[in-house]
This record gives C-alpha cells, structure tokens and sequence, in this order.
C-alpha cells in the first residue's frame, strides 16, 4: 500500500506543470510581502524559474497520454506542444516585463502572480477534454488578463482597456456558456470524446445543433480576435501596457486556437462542411479588416493589433483546410507568430522610456542610424510577420496555404496570399521609417538584459526556424497525429 | 530528358557561389571602417568571380543536363530538398551576376559615402539570392531565393537612393510580391498536381492537364511579367531606376528583369508547353507593343535614367518577343538579348552613375558638349550606345538579328512592326547622346569636367571587351546555351498533348 503521499503525487502527476505554475504564481504573491520595491525584479526571475520547470516537467511527462481526473483532463501530445508555446509566450512575457514595470512604475508582484495564473488557464484550456474545464481555463485565463491590462491603475487608456476587455469578454464568455448549454442540452453530455461520439450517431438536421456551433464560434472568434469580433483589440493593446499586450497578442490568442482545433476538429468534427464555412467567411473577413485597417494607422501598437487580427486570419485559413495537415499547419503558425509578434513587442518595449511614450511609428524615424541592433532586429520580425523567406514567418503562410490548397480551398489561399501582400506595406512603412527617415533627435533605448535576452530569443528562433523548419514542422505533425 | 549530373569538381562547387558572398556579408558585421569594407566586399566578389572560371571551364556544352548538382534533404515532411545545378542557360546568367557584382562595388566606391558597410551586405546578399535563383532546382529553394531577393533590393532603393526613393521602393515591393504570391499558389498547386514534389526536373517530364495549364501557366506569367517587366506591368521600373543609386540600377537592369524571363525558360515553357502556346498569340502582342512603348516613352524622357529605364522597357520587349517565337531562332537571340542587355544597360547605368558622381544632376538638358572635356568617358558612352541600338559588331545587333529571325519564322508581322523597334531605338540613343556629348557646352558646371578615373575605367572596360566579344564571335555564347536550348524545344513539344499544334510548331522551325 503506498503511502498517502505518495497517492498524492501519483494523482498530481498529470498536472504537474499546471501546478507548479501555480504554486509559483502564489509563492510570488508571498514573497511580494518580502521584497522592496525597487527590487521586486526578483520576483520575475522567480517567475521566470517557475516557467522552465513547469517546461522540464512537461518535458518529463511527454510519456504520459490519456485521460485524467474523471475524463475531464486530456494529456497528449497536442496539449503538450500547446504547452510549450505557452511556456514560451509566458517566458517571454516575464523577460519583456522586467524592466518594462520599472519605467511605468507598475513594478508590483502581482503582476507576474497573474501572468503565470493566465499561463496555467491557458494550459488547462490545451488540455480540456471536457467543457467545463475548458471554460474554467478559459475564465482562469481571461480573469487574469483583465487585470494585467488595467494595471497602469493612474492611466486612462489602461482603464480604458480593462473595462472594455472585461465587458466584451464577459458578454462573450456567456455565448460560450450558452452555446455550450444547448450543446449538453443536445447531446447530454459535456466531455469532447462522447459529444464527437453522440454526433457521429446523431441526426445533425436538428437546427439547435448549429445555433451551439455558431456560438461556439463567436466566443472563440472573440478569443482569438476574429472579424468581426475584434473590436475591442486595438483599443486594449493599445491601453494595456506594451509588455501584456505582448503577451496577450501572442498567449490567449493560441489557446484560443488550442480550443479551437480541439472543439471543431475533434468534437465537432461532424459538424465540419458547415463549420468550414463559417470559419473561412470568418477567416477572410479578418484577414480584409486586420490587413487593411493597419495600412492607416500611426500608432505601432495599433498597427501591431491590427496585424494580429490579420495573422488570425491567416491562422483561420488552416483551420477551416481541416484534417491532420490543417490542424499542424495551423500549430506551426500560432507558434511562429508567438515569437515574431512578441519579438516586435520586444523592440516596442525597448523604445519607451520614462517620459516619452515611443509608441509612434514616427518615433522610430532613423533607428537605422542611432541604434543599429534594435532596427535590425525590428526589420527582421516586420519582414518576417510580411512572410517574407527566408524568415519564420514565410514557413508558417506556406504551410497554412498549402494545407488550404490541399483541402481544395484555392480561392481562399489565393484571397490569403492578396491580402499577406497587402500588410507588406504596413510593415515595410515600419522599416522605412527607420532606414530611410532622418533621426529626429537622439533616442535613447532602454535596454536591459533581461529584454536582451528575450530579442536574443526570438530573432534567432525566427531565423532558425525560417532556414531549417524541419524539426518544428515534424513536431507539430507528429503532436496532431494521435488526435485527427 | 534531363538529368542532374552530379558535381565531381571535390568540392561543392554551386554551394560556394550562393554562400560566399553571405560569408563575406557576416565578415562585413564586423567591421566598422566604411574602407576596410569596401575592400572586403571588393575582395570577395572578386573570389566569386574566380570561381566562375572552374564553373565555366569544366561545363559540358555538348550535353544538356544539369551539372555541378548537389542535392539534400531539407524538409523531408514536405519533400523539398537542397537541389542545385546548371545548364547551358542558366550558367549564363550566374556568370553575368558575379560580373556585374563586382562591377556594382567599384562604381560605388566613392558614390556611397554613408553607411557603407550596410550598402556591400545588402550588395552581397543580393547577390547569393540571385545566384541561388538561378541554380536551384526545386521549386521552394527557388521560390526562397526568389522573394528573399526583395528585401537587399528594397534596402538598396530606399536607404540608397534618390529624393522619391521612398516611394520607389515600395512601389518596387508591392508589385513583385503581388506577382510572386500568386506564383507561390501555382508552385503549390503544382506540387500536389504532379504528385507531391518540387524537383524542377520531375516536374518538367509529368503532363498537367490542359485547364490545370492555363491557370498555372498565369500565375507564373504574374510573377515573371511582373519582373521582366512587360507592358503593362512595367510602371515601377522607371521609379525604381530612377531612384536606385548606381550600383542598384546596375543589378537591377543587369540581372533582376532577366530572373522574368529566365523563368519563362526554365518553368513556363516546360512545364505548361500546351498553355504557352496558347497564350502566345497574347504575349506577342504585348511585347511588340511594350517594344514600341518603350522605344515611343524614352523619346519623351528629360532625366537621363528614366530615359534608359525606359529602353529598358522596350528591349526586354524583344527578349520576350524571342522566348514566346518558340524556335531555336528566337529563343536563343532572347537569351543572348537578356545578356547583352545585362551588358549594355549596365554599362549605360554605369556611365550616368559616373557621370553623376561629378555634375549631380540627371537631367539630360544640364549636359551637352562633354565629349570635348571627358574624351575617354564619351567615347566609352559612344561604344555603349551602339551596343544599345544593335549596330553589326556590337552584342547589341547579333540578340535583335536572331531575335528578329526567330520572330519572322513564327509570325511575318511581329518581326515587321518589332523592326521598327530598332528603328526608334537608334533614333532616341543617338538623339541622347548628341545631346549629351555634341554640341556647345551651355552649362558651365561642366567645363571642368574630370574625366573618368582609373577605378571607373577598370569597372567599365570588361563590359566594353563583352560588347565586342560577343559582338564578333557570338558562337562564345551560343556554344553554350544551344545543346539546352534545341533540348528544351524538343521537350516542349514532346510533352505538347494537342497534336496539330506540335506539328504546326515543328513545321515552322523546320519548313522554312
């Protein structure tokens, strides 16, 4: 008979990285009591530890598949490349943050607390195979994340930006509830595996099951700020501080595709010819407004919205090809795009100083010339969110293109690849402004090496992965395989 | 059929060629003094164009296959390999490249002053991607080198360039990426069509069906017509010339335009034959209007660069003009055409770069009278110029005289109405250069005039030696490229599936 703890750590076993997340998030809010205010850097290291050893965990229970806790937590391999997306989008958020806090003055515990209380939402929505644990993921995570945008508690646009995300948030967690309610009204149950089975057997005329369905979308469309539900994004990323917008743009919104692929190709994978079409009318209607919304705007954090409404789109555009290749292609993107898009953030973040914001594209009128690292850098992520070779982010479009073609979805790649010509523009005023612009005067960076390592992060893995794709590639195929 | 010949040379001889000069670009990192990096951008183009010595003198004229071949597995999951080679075409063309680089880095030498380091990595890298295009041999590896291409050359148009360059440049940008993405659809359509596969030799034996043809044959034709380019998608490359400093027009006219046309001859016409044939009667008509085009708009033209831009225009309307005449004829004078005016427009951008170093100013109305003052640079202008026009003994007149040949056989009038072509041609280049170098001097700016260097010499003079080279021995190119060419027209009309149509091509190149 073993004893009673080591029952315990049988049993915590599959959420090993969701709890050691947490006791780290609490263990910060503990030690906030202890740290001085100028020193409170600390904590995001601390933070930061608890992020690489929930990943090595992770990494330990790779091994690990099934259900667990009453079929309501599946461990697989999907769930477990959601993780390390997580991990990454988390760990580059921390190292973004760390100096950023000092010069908003925000430099509070909490803040990292909540990060890594967002973080373990997400990883619990990778790995729900129920839907009450994904909404409860889903809640852990947004929750949070309303916080961390109104944290600049002096600042208007901060409040600004956490009432609204908290408002339209809310409205949209209850069409989730309520599509989720009729679907369990349907089906009787809320676990994916017997709603897929209830569906394979079911007569699918009934009109209710689309109601579900189309919900469903709505509130995961407003997740991963679809057209036309991304109405509040430009005003939250552009009121949050810069290092949760960083986060924000890249971590909620590949749960979101994490729930995304789980519910319409697994659960409501019967449902497909009419969920397909639904998602491709969603995917060009935000690649049109994301894309052509940018090419206006004058505030790069804006800009950076807009964009990431567009890269949703893109994203959309695999998941409507569907079937094992969709699904992979659409995991190689929000990956991708965590890194290029947090890199971008990255150089956002090292352009603002106590004092002046830095947050125009004007501002950044002759970086080429007065800081030559920090205008490659930003070159390298603008022409690699374009999709340009041999960049990561030409990969990522390939691939979800490719998978489109292949599901026979010409024209939708066609509209796709039209509109990632378009955002070149947007992206190349970003570089011109740097190259080809007079500096205004002198700018000075704030650099920390903490940023510096993020950046370091980031550029190399964007030209890593955009020269030699195959490792990231096979992996994300090999993760889907067991699912679709 | 084609086969890639394995490189036996001991040493990756391809490889080398795209990846020294990104070599020389990471060394560039590392150096700060604007001298220091000239000489190492010098140094290391010139070691690129060493190697083209073993390149040209261990190819094999006599077989049409693919040699130096390299090929790796790169992304096994979507079966895109590492895969390299040349043939009698394209060697042409890298040859051309590494040439025309290193001419690039002595014409800039002191025409770029700021940030000179960032100016030869962009040069090097720009090179490795063109080189890359014309040696690869799978459609993705193409494809990257293809748009990885636009990023130097954006920089080089807009760090660089003149006051509109701004605008040049995206301008620039916008057009070939919107060509090139619906390329990258057809390349993907194709790859599923032809069995999940990017080899450009597997794909140039399998048989597309007819509808399939037309559509890809289209998308390709956006993303090369766009870079050729041929009227009426033509309109950034005034600005682009215009505003691109010396060393970028060079490349540009030199090497970028003829990417369009090189891959007419390496995708289009292999792969889709029935749908070229098709559309020929199209593309015809467009390049002779594009050659009288051009020819009518240089006339017009006040700046100096535009104006050249321009004949640009009008002569890749003769290149294309050859390609789509389907016969040995026309094919092989649009080819010789693409390098002569890689040759003659280069050394044209050259003279206006030297030139304007001195009296900075474009505008052909500030000159007049020079060649009194700079005899040696009015005389290299002079030789250029007949080049241009295609005067006998030049390159110039041995391309348009096959060309025209070529286009006779497959249609009378296209060969009447593109002779006029040259007609015009001679009228706007000897108009320009009498206003350029004859006459009195009116502006006093240029009585002084310093004549052209030693520096500028030695850049200039390898092109002079191509002009008459070629000019009175062109068999030093056709002896080349004409085992793969006559291959490639036999292929073409091997794969062609509607009948008559093939013997109606056959009987043309060979009845009369």
């Amino acid at each position: 008979m073993p004893s009673l703890y080591q029952q315990f750590l049988q049993s915590i076993k599959p959420v090993l990285p969701e709890a050691i997340i947490v006791a780290f998030a609490l263990l910060v809010l503990i030690f906030d009591f202890f740290v001085e205010k100028k020193r409170k850097n600390i904590l995001g290291w601390f933070g930061f530890a608890g992020v690489l050893a929930a990943a090595y965990a992770s990494y330990h229970l790779m091994g690990l598949n099934g259900q667990f806790f009453g079929e309501t937590l599946q461990l697989d391999p999907f769930s477990t490349f959601f993780k390390f997306v997580f991990y990454i989008a988390c760990g580059l958020g921390i190292l973004l943050s760390i100096n950023y806090l000092k010069v908003e003055d925000i430099n509070r515990g909490e803040y990292y607390a909540l990060m890594l209380l967002a973080t373990s939402g997400m990883m619990l929505m990778a790995s729900a195979a129920d839907l009450i644990v994904l909404y409860l993921g889903l809640e852990l995570m947004a929750l949070s994340i309303y916080i961390l945008a109104g944290i600049m508690r002096r600042d208007n646009r901060s409040n600004e930006a956490a009432i609204k995300y908290l408002v339209l948030g809310a409205f949209s967690s209850g069409i989730m509830l309520y599509g989720m309610s009729l679907l369990y009204g349907i089906t009787g149950t809320t676990n994916l595996s017997l709603i897929l089975a209830f569906l394979r057997a079911a007569d699918l005329t009934n009109p209710v099951v689309f109601l579900a369905m189309t919900m469903l979308v709505v509130s995961f469309g407003f997740k991963v700020a679809a057209a036309p539900f991304h109405m509040w994004v430009p005003d939250v990323y552009e009121g949050a501080p810069t290092s949760v917008t960083a986060f924000m743009s890249a971590g909620p919104k590949v749960a979101g595709f994490a729930v995304f692929l789980r519910v319409f190709l697994y659960a409501l994978e019967p449902l497909r010819a009419h969920s397909t079409v639904i998602i491709a009318g969603l995917a060009v209607l935000t690649m049109a407004v994301g894309n052509i919304m940018a090419l206006s705007q004058t505030n790069i954090k804006r800009m950076l919205a807009y964009s990431s409404i567009a890269h949703a789109g893109y994203a959309l555009v695999g998941l409507a090809a569907g079937g094992p290749d969709g699904a992979a292609s659409v995991m190689l993107y929000v990956c991708i795009y965590a890194l290029m898009n947090m890199g971008a953030f990255g150089v956002v973040i090292m352009l603002r100083k106590a004092g002046e914001r830095g947050e125009e594209i004007a501002d950044y009128a002759g970086l080429g010339k007065t800081n030559r690292t920090a205008a490659f850098l930003m070159l390298i992520f603008m022409f690699s969110l374009t999709g340009i070779p041999p960049l990561a982010g030409f990969v990522g479009k390939f691939y979800i293109f490719k998978s489109a073609i292949q599901a026979g979805l010409v024209w939708l790649a066609i509209v796709g690849v039209l509109f990632s010509a378009i955002s070149a523009y947007f992206y190349l005023r970003v570089i011109m402004v740097m190259y080809m612009k007079e500096p205004a005067d002198g700018i000075e960076l704030s650099v920390s090496p903490s940023l510096a390592l993020a950046l370091a992060f980031s550029v190399t893995a964007v030209i890593v992965i955009g020269v030699y794709p195959t490792d990231l590639l096979n992996y994300a195929r090999a993760s889907i395989a067991g699912i679709l | 059929m084609l086969e890639l010949k394995m490189n036996v040379l001991g040493f990756p001889l391809l490889s080398l060629m795209i990846f020294l000069p990104v070599a020389g670009a990471f060394l560039l990192l590392f150096i700060r003094n604007g001298a220091a990096a000239r000489w190492t951008a010098l140094a290391f183009s010139i070691a690129e164009l060493g190697l083209c010595l073993p390149l040209l003198l261990n190819f094999d004229s006599s077989i049409p296959h693919m040699q130096f071949g390299e090929s790796f597995s790169w992304i096994a999951a979507w079966n895109i390999n590492y895969r390299i080679g040349v043939d009698g075409i394209s060697i042409l063309f890298v040859a051309l490249t590494t040439l025309l680089t290193v001419i690039s880095i002595m014409v800039s030498w002191t025409a770029i002053q700021d940030r000179v380091r960032e100016f030869m990595v962009a040069l090097l890298f720009l090179e490795a991607a063109i080189v890359g295009v014309f040696v690869s041999l799978d459609l993705f590896l193409f494809y990257i080198f293809w748009e990885a291409m636009l990023i130097p050359m954006y920089l080089l148009i807009g760090v660089w360039g003149g006051p509109n360059r701004l605008y040049a440049a995206v301008k620039f940008f916008l057009y070939t990426l919107v060509g090139s993405v619906l390329m990258l659809i057809a390349i993907i359509a194709v790859y599923f069509a032809a069995g999940h596969t990017f080899d450009v030799l597997a794909i140039m034996n399998y048989k597309f069906d007819r509808a399939f043809q037309m559509v890809a044959f289209a998308a390709f034709f956006a993303a090369f017509a766009v870079k050729v380019p041929m009227f009426p998608f033509h309109t950034w490359l005034p600005d682009a010339h215009v505003e691109a400093p010396t060393a970028g027009s060079i490349i540009l006219a030199g090497i970028l335009i003829k990417m369009g046309a090189y891959g007419f001859l390496r995708f289009s016409l292999p792969f889709f034959p029935d749908a070229a044939v098709a559309w020929t009667p199209a593309i015809m008509v467009l390049s002779v209007v594009a050659i009288l085009y051009g020819a009518y708009m240089a006339f017009a033209q006040t700046d100096f660069k535009k104006l050249i831009a321009y004949s640009s225009v009008s002569h890749m309307g003769f290149v294309t003009l050859g390609i789509f005449a389907l016969n040995l004829q026309g094919l092989e004078g649009g080819i010789l055409q693409m390098l002569n005016h890689g040759v003659s427009t280069g050394a044209l951008f050259l003279a206006v770069g030297v030139i304007y170093e001195r009296t900075h100013t474009r505008l052909i109305a500030d000159y007049g009278g020079i060649a009194a003052r700079v005899p040696v640079y009015a005389t290299f202008l002079l030789i250029i110029t007949f080049s241009s026009i295609g005067l006998p003994s030049t390159n110039g007149f041995i391309g348009e005289f096959t060309i025209l040949l070529g286009a006779f056989l497959h249609k009378k009038v296209y060969a009447v109405i593109a002779s006029l072509g040259i007609i015009l041609g001679a009228g706007y280049m000897l108009w320009l250069y009498q206003r350029v170098a004859f006459g009195k001097i009116t502006n006093p700016h240029n009585e002084h005039l310093a004549d052209m260097n030693l520096r500028e010499v030695a850049a200039a003079l390898p092109l002079v030696a191509l002009v008459f080279i070629v000019g009175l021995y062109p068999n030093a190119a056709f002896g080349v490229m004409h085992t793969s060419v006559s291959n490639l027209i036999q292929q073409v009309n091997a794969k062609m599936q509607s009948a008559p149509a093939v013997a109606q091509a056959l009987g043309t190149i060979i009845g009369k």
